[in-house]
């Protein structure tokens, strides 16, 4: 009996667990899935608890509810992975050997990285919103803020969903003028980026949507530390922003398990082939989702296109069969506007995202790149995918793993 | 993409003035480049742009985080140095592509 060891039950190692458990044989092999948590987290829906859309029994469920039967699920941590002799070291000193290893570990917050973030104000008037706690207690003080200075910030690229800190911005601009006090509220965008995103066109559409909404725009704003005391960032060539309340998305690492095991760079990221999804030094350890180093988004999307190709791939390794160079970076992302309003954007490593339509060529009926209504029917609807199809590794109809070109504007 | 002289030598250039075939740079370049910038380049200068020249060549990405940890020079320095949007002002005086941040 061969062993297939899965690191991490989030979005992409679940997926492989419902993929890889419908092609493998049971008498052959082996599948088991690592993780501490007990809790799935739809993080998506972390943008929207802030601002009271979601509630937070729409965003959390239990973990075993999405492994299939024949999956044995271990709730235990991982002290760390031994690559050169094929084990992982369990907290509690037990060795698990593998045949192959997908590690789906993901990327955690760390807001230790900058000096006086994590400090006093911490949860006062220093927020995030990318993990649950830290989107709930966020929740809670936009519930009783009389106004002030908002500044949504970045810390460093990259970080998990890119345009996640924008939305925010817009969802609160829609937020406070619902509540009648957006004349209270002054709006701040700062990015390390030289734009709203870091593509040309989509940076154009969205900095517009920016100027529309009077949200101001603080680029190539690298942070060296945050001034707790006079509530204040500032950056490294001295540039400052003072904020009454700072809702920041901290630098962005993959888990203390890749360094304690020596496999990642320096924000713990594991390196891995772009288009394979193998690790760049061990061959039967592959790796997807937020954990790698590859220029691909860290989204949801990406990792449930990733699942599909890493299917495929893990089966022709078993078979002794050349990987395909397939994995194209595609992403495909609603990014909320407010009012009721997204727009799409659908891009991969080589395209940037442009207007067009989608999934089907000129028919739609989403449109990319322009907000509308419909977009935003789509990002709400993705919860229910989410649970109901993406999880579970079913084909999403209509749209595929790599980009398709037709129905895009391109030059 | 267009075609200017930098230096009194023709260069492909993208729209943002980034040149576009690294084989093409010289010293007089970069000089003129940084001269554009209202830089003036002193030894230090010339030191992290021979550092993000070999990174480029290792097609190793940048980051300011990695500068900040290369030994060349940290970021307070690098901001002393190119002001403002160090990574992007020393990239186009080296020579190389706009670092592209991973999204």
């Amino acid at each position: 009996m061969k062993r297939l060891l899965i690191l991490g039950a989030g979005t992409a190692g679940t997926m492989m667990a419902n993929h890889l458990h419908h092609h493998l044989s049971a008498d052959e092999w082996e599948i088991d899935i690592i993780d501490e948590e007990t809790e799935h987290y739809y993080q998506p829906g972390f943008l929207f608890l802030p601002f009271d859309i979601y509630e937070p029994e729409d965003i959390v469920k239990p973990i075993r509810q999405f492994i299939p039967q024949g999956v044995n699920l271990i709730q235990e941590s991982i002290d760390r992975i031994v690559p050169a002799e094929q084990y992982v070291l369990m907290e509690g000193g037990d060795r698990l050997r593998y045949d192959i290893l997908i590690v789906a570990t993901g990327a955690k917050i760390a807001p230790e990285e900058v000096p006086g973030m994590l400090g006093k104000e911490w949860k006062q008037s220093i927020f995030d919103f990318y993990t649950f706690e830290g989107a709930l207690a966020l929740r809670n003080k936009l519930r009783e803020w009389e106004g002030g200075k908002l500044v949504v910030h970045i810390t460093e690229m990259p970080i998990k969903c890119p345009v996640a800190p924008l939305e925010f911005a817009f969802l609160a601009d829609s937020f406070f003028r619902n509540k009648h006090m957006r004349d209270r509220v002054d709006i701040t965008f700062v990015t390390p980026l030289s734009g709203a995103f870091t593509k040309p066109k989509a940076t154009a559409a969205l900095e517009h949507l920016l100027d529309e909404k009077h949200i101001h725009i603080e680029s190539d704003f690298a942070i060296e530390q945050v001034d707790a005391d006079n509530k204040t960032i500032i950056d490294y060539g001295g540039r400052t922003v003072p904020f009454d309340l700072l809702v920041t998305v901290p630098t962005n690492k993959g888990d203390a398990v890749i360094e304690r095991s020596g496999m990642g760079d320096d924000l713990n990221f594991v390196p891995t082939n772009k288009a394979t999804l193998q690790s760049k030094e061990w061959p039967n350890i592959f790796v997807l989702g937020d954990a790698t180093n590859i220029a691909a988004s860290k989204a949801g999307s990406v990792a449930h296109f990733e699942a599909e190709i890493l299917t495929e791939n893990i089966l022709r390794f078993m078979d002794n069969q050349p990987l395909k160079e397939e994995f194209d970076g595609h992403a495909n992302c609603f990014v909320e506007t407010g009012n009721g309003k997204a727009l799409l954007i659908d891009f991969n490593y080589t395209h940037e995202p442009v207007e067009g339509t989608f999934p089907f060529p000129g028919v739609g009926p989403l449109r990319l790149l322009k907000e509308s209504r419909i977009n935003h029917m789509g990002k709400l609807a993705f919860r229910w995918i989410y649970w109901n199809m993406l999880l579970k590794g079913t084909h999403i109809p209509f749209v595929s793993a790599t980009m398709q070109e037709a129905g895009k504007d391109f030059d | 993409m267009s075609e200017r002289i930098i230096a009194g030598t023709p260069v492909n250039v993208n729209e943002e003035g980034f040149m576009t075939d690294f084989k093409q740079w010289n010293q007089s370049i970069g000089t003129e480049l940084a001269g554009e910038a209202s830089l003036t380049l002193t030894p230090r200068h010339w030191q992290v742009i021979e550092y993000l020249q070999t990174e480029y060549r290792n097609e190793s990405p940048l980051s300011i985080r990695k500068i900040g940890k290369s030994g060349v020079v940290d970021i307070k320095e690098f901001y002393q140095l190119f002001p403002n949007a160090p990574l992007k002002t020393a990239a186009k005086i080296a020579g190389i592509p706009k670092p592209a941040s991973c999204i």
